[in-house]
């Protein structure tokens, strides 16, 4: 069941467009963030109050990678594993977290703090490698400063990185 | 329409209605191979795939070219193309290799195997060998119900089946998901496909991820499929299919290409109804009534028999609108015109007859499917079309699109096949539709307005919209501001529209309704307006039978009651348990002295019988249904009869003639044109049993059918002889003419093309009509009965008439009787016909009974969601139906029952009822 507030916003999203449908995307991250993950449940809730099928807010919610149908831990890791990033030798970086964190890409890490995922071009080229973390930019990653990053973020809770 | 001429790998083509084509269109309509996976006849482009890929030219000088998307690119004069180009074939092969990257290669165990698009796109692009070696991305496919297979891991993101089922067919409950390299076309989890055209996935797919699960269950290939040209019994639509056996089982049915009609598709029912002909119970032996029961008899004691309890006068027929236009009139014949009944009440007889009626005043202006989706404003009143009648529906679909499509295209310059670009300017904006009916139902999305009430309110609002078209129309009074202010607008829509259509039908059993539809007619008629009427009978031939018959079941009944002696009673191919008669059915075949049924299938009626004649399906027996554009089309026998089953005309003939041998169906046809000129036309929906393609007959099997010789090695191991058919130009065999005329094509194939998409090889262009043969038949198939100049007083005068002649005109604004209910017949997709019922795969569809009503007469009658309640029909001596509560969106005083479904025979058609709780459990 949604909350009344997140009814609300979704509400305001949709009042934004000439079609219901098209507040799809701000909707599935409305029903997503107390939950920090979207459950079938959430998104069909999601879907009902826009009025569309659950099938076709499925196919919204699989494709961006933002949406995260499977649980996800405390902080969620985006390494880019596009094109600039591999040139930089993001491999090397992306090794270096599968090892320090002992998980796969899509993996969580035992005690629930870390979940690794791959990500489409960030958009930092300019920076690469680069990586996401909490929806905050890294850019010009190496093993040590990865290392650092992950230090400081270990303790704090998610949503902290946005609100600063 | 414009003529480009263009020059494809230097040789000139002039390319006729150039401004409504791609260049991959023009290229297949002129018969040269161009692979391509996302391009479909009836979706057109979204240029997805980039396998259509050749090459342009600038000019005669450009020599490079650039590569680019045929089925993207618009057919203009001086266009210069390349298909053979090396540059652009050897796109093509990379474009399908990465297409096959991940495909499993198990043609071996997939069921398209062998008419399989991309099987031939692949060794057209000459794509033989495989590079990839690494891991495939696998996928988990899913259960989708019992009527489609589906095995994801063969896909190769063509998406044409999302863009069939949800953007053509409006499906809620499949989409794309995923992206990249993992694109899953499914479900959100296992279950039924809900939509019911979804078998055409089977075809819209071009790969083996969704077939069919039906024919799953005894595989064949297609070279190993006898087909023959049929026509679908389950509605009055008609769709044309192509029915396939092996070893005499049905194995599957798929749409024959009906320009007209149903285009590339059929809905569910009418894929995988048909199993009701290959039931464990058929009728295939004479049975004769003893003290004991019925036991089986020999045939010719049988007809000895029936013709001992014929040799009384009097003698009554029921003919059936579910059997052939030939065995109805054979059964006329053999008792008399004016005792010759059709199995339904009088009352539906009356608004068939006011249907036909209206239908011969309209004339040409009766529109076939075909018409109905070039529409560009549709008004449908009260008719159910999306359950009654499918494949109507799924044009109606297309055209509320029309209008702004037709918008964008002006405004925006796109192009009519570029269908992504029609789609993204237009969104969900419907066009000029409007959708009146009780309740609520899948057309509403397509409407710009839809309007509930009681069929005389819609009526009513039906004779507003004529008014306001024509003022020389009466109005109803106290329509009330709201009212006719959408009336207003429909009318107003309607007088803008190129193409206007009126939408209604016998589904509400309401002769008003078919006033109204007939009035709205007429006044765009007198405006002069280029519009059409469409009105949906209930079943595959009930105009035909409409037709022939001197009554309904009551008529009947009285007929036999008031004879001085009782006479007997032949009924063919109908379950008189079923007609909506209060009463009158089971007293009519007590009145007779003794009952003779010819079915095939066994009914409470058939049960019941004294005597019993096999009779043959539409499978292993030919004639015409008339369907409710009044087109009179063919079905062809499939399989041969097994003795004693034969065509149920042939036995009637048989009975009403001894001595002489029965007619063949040519016979038959010949009799009925001379006999009733309308129906003259009907000799013409197909070439008669003589026919023959350069001197040979058409035949069933495929070139390269296996197992012939052994098939039947275990009876006899001599090769047998082919069976004969006498009522047609096809053969059962393998050997015969390669071409056909449209209404025989058995099969489509051509070198290359083993696909159905093999289609465009028979048509004249790409999505036009099949290609007129050369032994001169029409493109067309079947032939329309209507057709003249439209009589428009005759129109006005059905419309508002009064009694005695046509509708009842104008009627009173609908008003609750006291605490009674008016409760209308609603029909579902699965169950509402009788012989689909049958079929095992369909009935897991068919809905639990249940009593529709709304939320304000349950709150009063004290009932909720899925408590118990009795039903008692007024004038009704009937005991009472207990049915569950199924709260819906209807106008209060207003209830729907089920109509048809097996567990509810004989439900009546809008009757007034008194409803309560019930303490009984409901059934
Ligand atoms: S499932 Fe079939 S129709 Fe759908 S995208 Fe894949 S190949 Fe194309
Ligand atoms: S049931 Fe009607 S719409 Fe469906 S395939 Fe048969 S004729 Fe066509
Ligand atoms: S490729 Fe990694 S940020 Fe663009
Ligand atoms: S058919 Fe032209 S791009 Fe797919």
């Amino acid at each position: 069941m949604l909350s009344r507030d997140e009814k609300e916003r979704i509400e305001a999203e949709a009042g934004r467009y000439p079609s219901r449908r098209a507040a799809l995307s701000e909707a599935l991250m409305i029903a997503q963030e107390a939950r920090g993950w979207l459950g079938d449940e959430a998104l069909a809730d999601a879907a009902r109050e826009l009025g569309i099928s659950s099938a076709s807010a499925e196919s919204v919610a699989t494709f961006y990678e933002l949406v995260y149908r499977l649980p996800v831990g405390e902080h969620v890791i985006q390494i880019c594993d596009s094109v600039s990033c591999w040139i930089r030798d993001g491999e090397s970086i992306l090794d270096h977290l599968r090892e320090r964190l002992g998980v796969e890409l899509g993996g969580t890490t035992a005690d629930g703090l870390f979940t690794l995922v791959p990500a489409g071009c960030l958009g930092l080229c300019e920076a690469a490698p680069a990586a996401m973390i909490d929806g905050e930019a890294y850019g010009g990653l190496t093993t040590e400063k990865l290392d650092a990053i992950l230090d400081g973020i270990r303790g704090r809770k998610r949503g902290d990185a946005a609100q600063r | 329409m414009s003529v480009a001429n263009i020059i494809v790998d230097g040789k000139p083509y002039s390319i006729e209605g150039a401004e409504s084509k791609n260049l991959l269109e023009a290229c297949l309509s002129l018969g040269l191979d161009l692979p391509y996976f996302c391009w479909h006849p009836a979706m057109h482009s979204v240029g997805a795939c980039r396998q259509c890929g050749v090459k342009l030219y600038k000019d005669e000088a450009d020599a490079r070219g650039r590569i680019a998307m045929a089925c993207m690119t618009p057919v203009v004069n001086g266009l210069r193309a390349s298909i053979e180009d090396p540059e652009a074939r050897a796109f093509r092969a990379g474009i399908i290799e990465w297409l096959m990257v991940n495909h499993p290669h198990d043609c071996p165990i997939c069921d398209e195997g062998g008419e399989c698009h991309l099987q031939d796109m692949t060794v057209m692009t000459g794509h033989v060998r495989r590079r990839y070696r690494f891991e495939k991305r696998t996928h988990r496919s899913q259960d989708l119900g019992p009527f489609v297979a589906h095995e994801m891991n063969r896909c190769i993101q063509c998406y044409r089946c999302v863009r069939f089922y949800r953007d053509y067919a409006g499906g809620k409950d499949l989409d794309v998901q995923g992206w990249h390299d993992s694109v899953f076309f499914g479900r959100t989890e296992d279950g039924a496909l809900e939509s019911q055209f979804s078998g055409n996935l089977c075809e819209v797919c071009p790969t083996g991820v969704f077939t069919d699960k039906v024919q799953a269950s005894r595989p064949t290939r297609k070279w190993d499929l006898r087909t023959s040209p049929s026509v679908c019994p389950h509605c009055a639509v008609g769709c044309s299919t192509l029915p396939g056996e092996r070893y005499g089982e049905l194995r599957r049915v798929r749409p024959r290409y009906n320009a007209d009609v149903n285009g590339c598709f059929l809905c569910d029912r009418g894929r995988f109804g048909q199993a009701f002909a290959d039931s464990g119970d058929r009728l295939r032996h004479c049975l004769v009534k003893e003290a004991g029961g019925q036991v089986p008899a020999p045939r010719e004691a049988a007809i000895a028999a029936a013709r001992a309890a014929l040799s009384k006068p009097g003698a009554i027929g029921i003919g059936s609108p579910r059997a052939s236009l030939e065995t109805n009139f054979a059964l006329r014949s053999l008792v008399g015109a004016d005792r010759f009944f059709v199995a339904i009440s009088d009352g539906e007889l009356a608004l068939h007859r006011l249907m036909r009626d209206v239908l011969r005043a309209a004339g040409r202006r009766v529109a076939s499917p075909r018409e109905a989706e070039l529409s560009d404003a549709v008004l449908v009143l009260g008719e159910d079309v999306w359950n009654g009648a499918p494949i109507l529906a799924l044009r109606l679909r297309q055209a509320s699109r029309n209008a702004p499509n037709e918008t964008a295209m002006r405004e925006k310059r796109i192009p009519a096949w570029d269908d992504a670009a029609l789609r993204e300017a237009v969104q969900d904006r419907p066009g000029p539709f409007f959708v009146a009916s009780p309740g609520p139902g899948p057309l509403d999305e397509c409407a710009e307005a839809s309007y509930r009430a009681a069929p005389d309110d819609i009526a009513r609002l039906g004779y507003a919209v004529a008014a306001f078209i024509d003022p020389t129309c009466p109005a109803p009074e106290g329509m009330g501001e709201e009212r006719e202010a959408l009336a207003r607008r429909i009318a107003s829509a309607l007088m803008r529209a190129k193409r206007p259509l009126v939408v209604s039908g016998s589904g509400l059993a309401s002769a008003a309704l078919v006033g109204a539809a007939a009035a709205v007619l007429s006044a765009l008629v007198a405006a002069g307006q280029d519009a059409r009427i469409c009105l949906v009978f209930p079943e595959a031939n009930s105009l035909g039978a409409a037709m022939l018959a001197a009554g309904g079941l009551e008529s009947a009944a009285r007929l036999l009651a008031g004879a001085p002696e009782p006479a007997a009673l032949v009924v063919a191919e109908a379950d008189l348990s079923r007609a909506a008669v209060r009463g009158d059915g089971p007293s009519l075949m007590a009145l007779a002295v003794a009952t003779i049924v010819l079915d095939h299938s066994p009914s409470a009626t058939s049960r019941e019988a004294d005597l019993v004649l096999p009779a043959a399906t539409l499978l292993e027996g030919s004639g015409t249904f008339l369907s409710f554009e009044g087109r009179a089309q063919r079905f062809i026998a499939l399989r041969p009869c097994e003795f004693p089953v034969q065509d149920g005309w042939r036995t009637l003939d048989e009975l009403a003639a001894p001595g002489r041998e029965p007619r063949s169906l040519d016979g038959i046809l010949a009799a009925i044109a001379s006999e009733l000129p309308e129906l003259a036309a009907i000799v013409d929906a197909a070439p008669p049993s003589t026919f023959r393609m350069l001197g040979k007959k058409i035949p069933r099997g495929a070139r390269r059918e296996s197992g012939r010789t052994s098939m039947h090695a275990n009876l006899d191991p001599r090769d047998p002889d082919p069976r004969l058919d006498p009522d047609s130009g096809l053969a059962y065999s393998m050997e015969g003419a390669i071409a056909a005329p449209p209404s025989l094509l058995s099969r489509y194939w051509a070198p290359g093309w083993n696909s159905d998409q093999s289609l465009h090889k028979f048509q004249s262009e790409v999505g036009g009509a099949l290609r007129p043969s050369a032994a001169g038949e029409g493109a067309e198939i079947g032939a329309r009965i209507f057709g003249g100049e439209t009589g428009r007083a005759a129109l006005r005068e059905l419309a508002f008439g009064g009694a005695g002649a046509g509708a009842p005109g104008i009627p009173a604004a609908f008003a609750r009787r006291g605490d009674a209910l008016l409760v209308l017949p609603r029909r579902f997709a699965f169950g509402s016909e009788e012989l689909s019922a049958k079929s095992p795969a369909l009935a897991t569809r068919i809905p639990e009974p249940r009593l529709f009503i709304c939320p304000p007469d349950a709150a009063r009658l004290g009932l909720t969601e899925g408590a118990s309640a009795e039903i008692r029909f007024e004038g009704a001596d009937s005991v009472p139906q207990v049915l569950r509560v199924a709260i819906s969106d209807l106008p209060e005083g207003v209830a729907e029952l089920p109509w048809g479904l097996p567990a509810l025979p004989g439900a009546p058609l809008a009757s007034w009822a008194a409803v309560r709780p019930s303490k009984e459990a409901a059934r």
